[in-house]
């Protein structure tokens, strides 16, 4: 009621008020006023002003900036003081300056108040974001603003957005007519801010429905049906990309065992720490450019692609000539001796880089989003990652099919003393080999430094889930791990919704174990003649 | 053959229960020799078995037939499919197609590998397959024909019927005075010999023997061919081999296996003198 | 002179290790009560609370090991997952001694405290009957026993082994891990179970109590030795190291490898279980962390360390190791992971039997040396009486030179 009464109030002044650079003092002094309710009533009126002038003092006073004294209002900016009312600058400071409160309600009020006046922005891109905004949190109050805004509005998109709030706004108008033409409106929402509104008005509040009319909860339900399916749709989408997406963070994280397992047959316990050396690889790059280069600090990343990978690849040929080359044909025991590596470099990570997590900012052409589809935002940082994975990929490709290294390696995959005896150095291609696969999990941890925490402990979390990835696409199978990461990776997203990460990320190892039982050899292993063990 | 094969009666599901009697924790019962059925003097059928790998034949349509108490030699080139027929036979390896059948009712191709085992069929590998850190006479123990079930294992003493037993086949493969080494630490020869006790410890109805003198001296080699021989007649005897000379030495009826189907069957002599022998071995 | 030696073999326990198991119980239920309960804690023997728990707690550990042993070194199977089943015995029993607690939680209520804070009105079904002593200790036994039973058989029948097996018992304890960190799957997620106050009715910080629950724990360890020697010595044993070594002749043998491996992996999870059971009371605190796949794995090390394949070599390694740990956690808490980390890769290179192997081929290398001395002796002597000098010398230079090379000696000599 008093909401309408607001809004009345509010036509009556746009349509008196003259169109000149101040407001009425009497207006603003609502905004001082000491309940909350007035204040908002306050506010919506200046609102309604939809001119430069309000945005002025509304913002400045949802900076905190808005102050009181006596009945008169001031805008301070530092130790400057201008009238807000006229805009015009205060020299002398007066008695009881004093900012005006606001509480959690007015200041929702305010926000929707400031979007409302972006609405007349001239950038695009503002007004869409305020469109947005208000969506789902237009009231009556600002019906007036829509509607001018809707009036002046070219955009389309925007249009749609704006009806969405008007409809929004007036779902709980008096008339039931109007109310019936929101619930229309609304249908073409995807929106679960609306649909949870939609929502609220179909209950029970004691024995009658909030929405008394029955024709119009008819239209309602019917939107909430039109918005489900629209959001499952959405959410699908949105599922199958971060899917995608945590595929490819297993991939590039599994492509580097791709080669020390499944290739080498090196069961590499410290892959995960690879991980971690390249992740540390980005942060280190981060403070060099940092310190020396401030301006291209956004480039760090560009940089520390090849650093990742010979870091972790340095590491790589440490580890195989010092430990791993004794134990070739020993798998047990260079598990455990890989674990022990893995123990040594994380506990190095922590005395050499702390054991809190480090800060890796994205560079700011990896931050932001693209909407494919209302509700369908993809980060900027995952597509990124998925296209970097892809990269990987076909580098691992061609490393191991089209240069004589990948040959020499895959001819000793198969058979070692053969190929020695044609004059293969395996010794050293087993270092070579061992540093490759190394290296790619340095730049698999380069990409993870982008999206998940990094810190010394962060390898571990990967090591079971690689294995899972190199294990279900079957030993030695670069197709195989391709499918097997970004199955994985969509199936868990897709259990993830269903029950919760913790269940979905159980089910999945579950799947694997009995996986495994069924089909030791993998998605893609050759069937063949084995050689009894 | 063929038509030996196809009167033969399926293993009824009667009496694979006998056989299948995992849930008790345990192992097959110990086969009673009625179990077998011998009638028609026949103790091993392969028909029609074909084994793919990957598009490659190991075996194409083989059949072979043993006859009870037979030595037969199965020779051929690398790559004829003479592992792969033992891994059939042993159930190891499950054929695409075909049957094989132990003497006329037992399903080969149903059962599992210990289960083949104990209905008497005894396999030496290629590469001599004993328990290196075991002394020869623990390898011998194990091998001994009784109740394998892990209840009965765990209470297990040895009977001074079983010492007996023991000597004897120590006595036979000559390994009498190393009883208590590892059996690690024996010649390759020795090992092949030690192998070939195990296999005697089994009792087993069919031995199948691959190339069980690589690796021996000639005298060796001599007092194998005598061992084999005189082991036919109370057992059968499947041996895979290159050595001609040894072949020659048991002197039984040989088959000669070619991509993975019979290519020749007779003595010795008129198999030596098959052009179709001569052409695979000497190469086109 | 086959049936002696075989015969011999067969006897479970030698007068030997009879009288040191007899010599183990007396320390644990009369030496150690009496150093931990009468003399006063001024007294230089006393042993202290700490020394007391952290001893109970090492012989837990060492019980772990030998039944990782058990099936690393008898069987070949290396288990990755055997901090599950001592943390599923943990907390088995962990529901009774919550249970004990009764009203005197911080929230006088009947249910454990952490129920009343996620507001649950009433017990989960599986918690109904954990007051009860017997049948916690059922479930401390049959949990593992039966999870360990179906894993097994599924793994084994499927003929899964070495590291794959390995990853996948790693995969499942920490899917288990996982389950137990949420709170609705009701074991006190993150925190897990902790503030006991009784067991059996005794309090259970009391020294008395402790001392008991120590005597227990030297119990079980020595209980799972006899009860390992029992098994390795039997034919059952023999034909678990045949299928270690060569698998596919055991089954062309006519045995089942399946259920011989089934039979140990089983056994070595129960007492995996009543080892977690006794560590638990002992240490007060039981969370989802102790199945993380690091802890699993640190108990191979032990066993690596100990020397695997030998009964005792387990108890050494557990102890040296969590000696070690106890040491470094106080004095280098920094250093601590690159000591693990390097023992790991250490053991692995250079101690492939552990230390009970290394103690072995010193004490040959000893008598080879010994030998090597006589047969100098014996092959100087004879030919040259009269220079009687040379021998002696031969022998004590050997003393300096490595076992291989008097060795050689004695073969050329």
């Amino acid at each position: 009621m008093k909401q309408l009464i607001a809004s009345l109030l509010l036509f009556a002044a746009m349509i008196i008020s003259p169109a000149h650079a101040a407001i009425d003092p009497a207006m603003l002094q609502g905004l001082a006023a000491d309940d909350s309710d007035d204040k908002i009533a306050a506010i919506a009126k200046v609102a309604a002003l939809a001119d430069a002038d309000a945005l002025r003092v509304l913002t400045a006073m949802s900076k905190d900036n808005l102050m009181a004294a006596g009945d008169k209002l001031y805008v301070a900016d530092g130790d400057k003081l201008t009238d807000a009312a006229t805009g015009a600058a205060v020299d002398a400071r007066p008695a009881g300056l004093d900012t005006l409160t606001i509480n959690n309600r007015v200041r929702s009020a305010l926000d929707s108040a400031l979007a409302g006046l972006r609405l007349f922005s001239t950038s695009r891109d503002k007004r869409l974001a305020a469109a947005r905004e208000l969506q789902d949190s237009a009231d009556e109050a600002l019906l007036p603003l829509l509607e001018r805004a809707l009036k002046s509005e070219q955009d389309a998109a925007i249009r749609d957005m704006l009806q969405i709030a008007r409809a929004v706004a007036t779902l709980q108008s008096a008339d039931g007519a109007i109310r019936l033409q929101a619930a229309k409106d609304l249908s073409a929402s995807s929106n679960p801010a609306v649909k949870s509104m939609l929502l609220a008005r179909l209950q029970k509040q004691g024995d009658a429905y909030a929405e008394p009319d029955d024709k119009v909860r008819a239209e309602i339900e019917d939107a909430i049906k039109q918005i489900d399916k629209r959001l499952a749709r959405a959410d699908a989408l949105s599922r199958i990309f971060t899917g995608l997406s945590l595929g490819s963070i297993l991939l590039l994280a599994a492509l580097g065992l791709a080669i020390t397992y499944g290739v080498m047959g090196v069961i590499n316990m410290a892959h995960g720490e690879l991980l971690m050396v390249g992740a540390y690889a980005a942060y280190a790059m981060q403070g060099v450019f940092r310190a020396h280069w401030p301006n291209y600090t956004d480039w760090y990343l560009v940089a520390a692609i090849p650093v990742a990978f010979f870091a972790a690849a340095a590491v790589g040929v440490l580890m195989e000539r010092t430990v791993i080359r004794f134990l070739y044909g020993r798998p047990l025991e260079t598990l455990l001796a890989t674990w022990g590596l893995s123990l040594v470099l994380i506990q190095a990570a922590r005395v050499l880089f702390g054991a809190q997590n480090v800060e890796v900012a994205n560079p700011g052409w990896m931050s932001g989003a693209i909407e494919v589809l209302p509700n369908v935002v993809l980060p900027w940082n995952r597509i990124i990652i998925i296209g970097f994975a892809a990269f990987v990929l076909s580098l691992v490709w061609l490393l191991m099919n089209r240069t004589r290294l990948g040959m020499f390696v895959r001819a000793v995959t198969q058979n070692r003393s053969m190929a020695g005896c044609v004059g293969v150095p395996t010794a050293r291609i087993d270092t070579l080999a061992f540093a490759i696969g190394a290296g790619i999990a340095g730049l698999g941890g380069l990409a993870l430094s982008q999206i998940a925490n990094v810190g010394p402990d962060m390898g571990q979390g990967y090591i079971v889930d690689s294995f899972m990835v190199v294990v279900l696409g079957g030993v030695g199978q670069l197709a195989g791990a391709v499918w097997a990461a970004m199955g994985l990776g969509v199936a868990t997203k897709f259990l993830e919704g269903w029950a919760g990460a913790v269940i979905a990320k159980i089910l999945v190892l579950v799947f694997i174990i009995v996986f495994i039982q069924k089909r030791p050899q993998g998605l893609f292993a050759m069937k063949g003649r084995f050689v009894e063990s | 053959m063929k038509v030996a094969a196809k009167v033969t009666r399926p293993a009824d599901a009667g009496e694979r229960e006998n056989w299948d009697d995992s849930g008790s924790g345990g192992m097959a019962h110990p086969v009673t020799e009625g179990e077998l059925d011998l009638s028609h003097g026949v103790i091993l059928y392969l028909d029609d078995i074909t084994v793919s790998f990957d598009g490659f034949r190991a075996l194409n349509k083989l059949t072979l037939s043993i006859d009870v108490g037979e030595l037969r030699c199965v020779i051929g080139p690398n790559g004829a499919g003479k592992t792969t027929m033992m891994d059939v036979i042993t159930g190891k390896t499950r054929p695409d197609s075909g049957t094989a059948f132990f003497g006329q009712t037992m399903d080969l191709t149903k059962l599992a590998e210990a289960e083949i085992a104990h209905a008497g069929i005894g396999r030496k590998f290629q590469k001599p397959t004993i328990f290196e850190h075991h002394t020869v006479f623990e390898n011998l123990e194990l091998a001994m024909k009784t109740d394998k079930r892990v209840r009965r294992s765990l209470f297990a003493r040895l009977r001074s019927e079983d010492y007996d037993r023991i000597a004897q086949t120590l006595t036979t493969i000559r390994l009498e005075h190393e009883a208590d080494r590892e059996a690690g630490l024996l010649s390759h020869g020795q090992k092949q010999w030690l192998e070939i006790g195990m296999l005697l410890m089994q009792e087993p109805r069919l031995l199948l023997l691959d190339e069980p003198v690589a690796g021996m001296t000639d005298d060796e080699t001599e007092r194998t061919a005598e061992l084999f021989v005189s082991l036919a007649g109370q057992h059968s005897l499947m041996v895979v081999e290159h050595d001609m000379a040894f072949v020659e030495a048991l002197g039984g009826k040989v088959t000669v296996l070619h991509e993975g189907s019979v290519l020749a069957e007779g003595d010795l002599a008129s198999v030596q003198a098959d052009p179709r022998v001569i052409e695979v071995y000497l190469g086109r | 002179m086959t049936r002696i030696t075989t015969d011999a073999r067969t006897v479970a326990l030698t007068r030997k290790s009879r009288l040191l198991l007899m010599g183990g119980l007396a320390l644990a239920w009369g030496v150690v009560p009496l150093l931990a309960l009468v003399l006063p804690a001024g007294n230089p023997l006393h042993l202290s609370d700490y020394a007391l728990t952290l001893t109970g707690k090492i012989l837990c550990y060492a019980t772990v090991a030998v039944a990782l042993d058990l099936i690393w070194g008898y069987a070949g199977i290396l288990s990755l997952g055997h901090g599950l089943f001592f943390a599923l015995g943990g907390y088995a029993f962990g529901m009774y001694l919550m249970r004990s607690i009764g009203r005197d939680g911080n929230y006088q209520s009947d249910l454990p405290d952490f129920m009343v804070f996620l507001d649950w009105k009433e017990l989960p079904w599986f918690w109904h009957g954990t007051d009860s002593f017997v049948w916690s200790m059922l479930l401390v036994l049959l949990v593992p026993a039966a999870l360990a039973w179906v894993f097994g058989f599924f793994a084994f029948r499927s003929r899964i082994k070495g590291v794959y097996f390995s990853i996948i018992t790693q995969a499942l304890t920490y899917a288990a891990m996982l389950l137990f960190f949420r709170n609705e799957t009701g074991f006190g997620g993150n925190n897990g179970f902790t503030d006991f106050k009784r067991v059996l009715g005794f309090p259970i910080t009391a020294p008395e109590t402790r001392v008991v629950l120590f005597g227990l724990s030297a119990t079980l360890l020595m209980g799972a030795i006899v009860l390992g020697r029992v098994l390795i010595t039997s034919k059952f044993g023999r034909v678990l190291m045949a299928t270690r070594d060569a698998e596919s002749r055991v089954m062309f043998l006519g045995y089942q490898p399946l259920y011989y491996k089934l039979t140990v992996w089983t056994l070595s999870a129960m007492l995996c279980a009543l080892a977690g059971a006794l560590y638990v009371p002992q240490v007060g605190i039981i969370n989802p962390s102790e199945m993380s796949p690091a802890n699993s794995i640190e108990i191979a090390i032990w066993v690596a360390v100990g020397g695997r394949g030998t009964l005792i070599g387990p108890v050494f390694g557990a102890a040296i190791v969590n000696l070690a740990k106890s040491w470094f956690t106080m004095s280098f808490p920094e250093y601590w992971l690159f000591f693990l980390g390097l023992m790991f890769i250490l053991v692995t290179l250079w101690l492939p039997d552990g230390v009970v192997g290394l103690w072995r081929k010193l004490r040959a290398g000893r008598a080879a040396r010994r030998a090597a001395a006589d047969t100098a002796a014996a092959t100087v002597a004879p030919p040259a009486p009269t220079t009687p000098a040379p021998a002696p010398a031969a022998g004590g230079g050997d003393k300096s030179a490595a076992p291989g090379v008097s060795g050689a000696i004695a073969k050329g000599a």
